[in-house]
């Protein structure tokens, strides 16, 4: 367990600063609400009306004026995209910047197999996730209290579990990635998260578009489709820890005999 | 006699530019052995295609006599060397006290006394951050890595660079010791002298090839004479390299037989003749030289 207490001691401070910098934004958004909730009013059923760009974002599910719905809209965007943008850097840095220091050469010459190398940088990634949405949801939960707002609890929790899913699915395929690329895994880590983000966003555009759901972690994480009934979507969740998985397997075959030049 | 490192007509290609090819070269249990060549001559893909950071295209590693095969195998192997990169690199923002400990916890020994006589010797300060050292301290750092878990074979990779003169004279002091306990030690150098001064044996490796494998003192002796003729200005009819014209003679390298040298000069008015082994820097640069012409 060498690797996996070193890893997660040198990325203590950057786990920490990612949470507190999404779950400090989620913070000041619902320190926002009940000033906008007093001044909304009648505005909640025009912004709901707002076509493609409300669809996006699932403002025609969810409601505005509530604090569970303006959690969902806003917790949904900020931890949507700072959490796979944060699994994205994660998962591509943990292989490829031992290559790009030269640090692979120091650890591989010890005595210990690439097979141990890279399960504990994955298991110390999956710890990572889990923290930095820790810190997350604990700045969540003192500015819902602090401004006295009773939310579907239960809704909130099935929300932040499926976003840390997504985020290990995308940790997944980018530790996947960054076993293949020597150079650049960390832009097209967050190249596919983007991607696969925008496409979840498409997928709430238009309904030609249904099939994207089958793709991207971002239609079973997205709160518009949590919150109102409550429930995750067993199906889709495993078919993305299954490409997550995939990246990992994929990773970790082409890890064990790869050069280290 | 034991062979620690027995490499046989290893190949690696990276795409289509050579790292080595047809490689063979053996070194034997408690050797001090040099491997000496020009930037890019194949030294360190040889190395990392030992400590099994590279797949090899061809040809066979063992190394204490076995070929490992599986991670566990290739483990058990690590677990017994002690390597020194020719750059040291570390993680940033670690001190030089966890990098070591760090280091040392992979081979699950008490490597603290080891370690704490090593600093002592090589003069290096645990307390300062990794990122702080010089290049001769980030070496030092390498070297107490490499050494502190006391391996049955240490492969060196220009382990000297950035080490000043005190520093490399306690460095070597050291591997004699080593040594002397039973150590095998593959040292690769660019420093000609000092392979020439500790090693036993010495393999010239040029465009990834073994160019000779001897003993130090065949490598020196067996190859051209460095002959100093005085008198005359040129020596017709002789194979030579280096030549090089003095005040009252000249000088050149000789590779071949001292009868026919011997012949050319007796018709020459030569007042002085001298002809000396060349140390190990004219050895190399001599084959490295005939492998310009040969390409």
């Amino acid at each position: 367990m060498n690797i996996f207490g070193h890893e997660l001691k040198r990325s203590l401070r950057s786990t920490l600063i990612w949470g507190l910098i999404i779950g400090g934004t989620i913070m000041l958004c619902v320190f926002l609400f009940p000033e906008l909730k007093k001044e909304l009013g009648d505005m909640v059923d025009a912004m709901s009306d707002m076509g493609g760009f409300g669809a996006a974002f699932g403002m025609d599910r969810l409601n505005y004026g509530d604090i569970t719905g303006f959690y969902g809209i806003y917790a949904g965007s900020m931890l949507g995209i700072g959490g796979i943008f944060y699994a994205a850097i994660l998962g591509t840095g943990l292989l490829a910047k031992e290559e790009k220091d030269h640090t692979a050469d120091f650890l591989l010459t010890h005595p210990v197999t690439r097979t141990s190398v890279f399960w504990q940088k994955a298991a110390a990634m999956a710890v990572q996730i889990f923290l930095m949405n820790l810190v997350v949801i604990l700045l969540a939960w003192i500015s819902i209290r602090w401004i006295g707002e009773s939310p579907d609890w239960e809704g909130l929790c099935l929300f932040h579990l499926a976003q840390v899913l997504m985020q290990l699915e995308i940790g997944g395929i980018c530790l996947g990635i960054s076993a293949f690329l020597r150079r650049g895994s960390i832009s097209a880590g967050i190249g596919v998260a983007a991607f696969l983000y925008f496409l979840g966003l498409l997928g709430n555009i238009t309904e030609k578009a249904e099939t994207v759901k089958y793709i991207t972690p971002y239609a079973y994480a997205d709160a518009a489709k949590i919150l109102p009934e409550c429930i995750l979507d067993g199906t889709l969740i495993l078919l993305g820890l299954c490409y997550g998985g995939a990246g990992i397997l994929a990773g970790w075959i082409r890890y064990r005999t790869k050069d280290i030049r | 006699m034991e062979k620690v490192i027995d490499i046989r007509d290893l190949t690696k290609y990276y795409g289509k530019h050579k790292g080595v090819e047809h490689l063979t070269l053996s070194v034997n249990r408690q050797e001090i052995y040099g491997f000496i060549g020009p930037n890019g001559a194949g030294k360190s893909t040889t190395i990392r295609t030992m400590l099994g950071l590279l797949k090899e295209d061809g040809g066979t590693v063992e190394i204490f006599g076995e070929r490992p095969e599986t991670e566990r195998e290739k483990k058990e192997m690590l677990s017994r060397i002690g390597y020194m990169p020719s750059e040291a690199f570390f993680y940033s923002g670690m001190k030089v006290s966890d990098v070591l400990k760090f280091s040392a916890d992979f081979y699950r020994k008490d490597c603290r006394e080891e370690r704490g006589q090593l600093c002592e010797r090589l003069k290096l300060d645990v307390k300062k951050k990794v990122d702080e050292l010089s290049l001769g301290n980030r070496k030092k750092v390498s070297i107490v890595c490499a050494l502190q878990h006391g391996a049955d074979l240490y492969v060196l990779d220009e382990p000297t660079s950035g080490l000043d003169p005190l520093m490399q004279r306690e460095f070597f002091r050291l591997l004699k010791e080593k040594n002397e306990k039973g150590a095998t030690i593959f040292l690769s150098s660019h420093v000609l002298g000092e392979v020439e001064k500790y090693c036993h044996r010495a393999a010239v490796i040029r465009d990834g090839g073994i160019v000779m494998e001897d003993t130090m003192e065949h490598i020196c002796g067996s190859a051209a004479k460095r002959v100093t003729v005085r008198g005359i200005s040129g020596v017709p009819g002789l194979p030579l390299t280096d030549l090089r014209v003095l005040e009252d003679g000249v000088t050149f390298l000789y590779r071949g037989e001292a009868k026919r040298l011997l012949e050319a000069l007796a018709p020459l008015p030569v007042t002085d003749l001298t002809i000396t082994e060349p140390d190990l820097e004219e050895t190399f640069l001599h084959f490295y030289a005939e492998g310009k012409a040969a390409r």
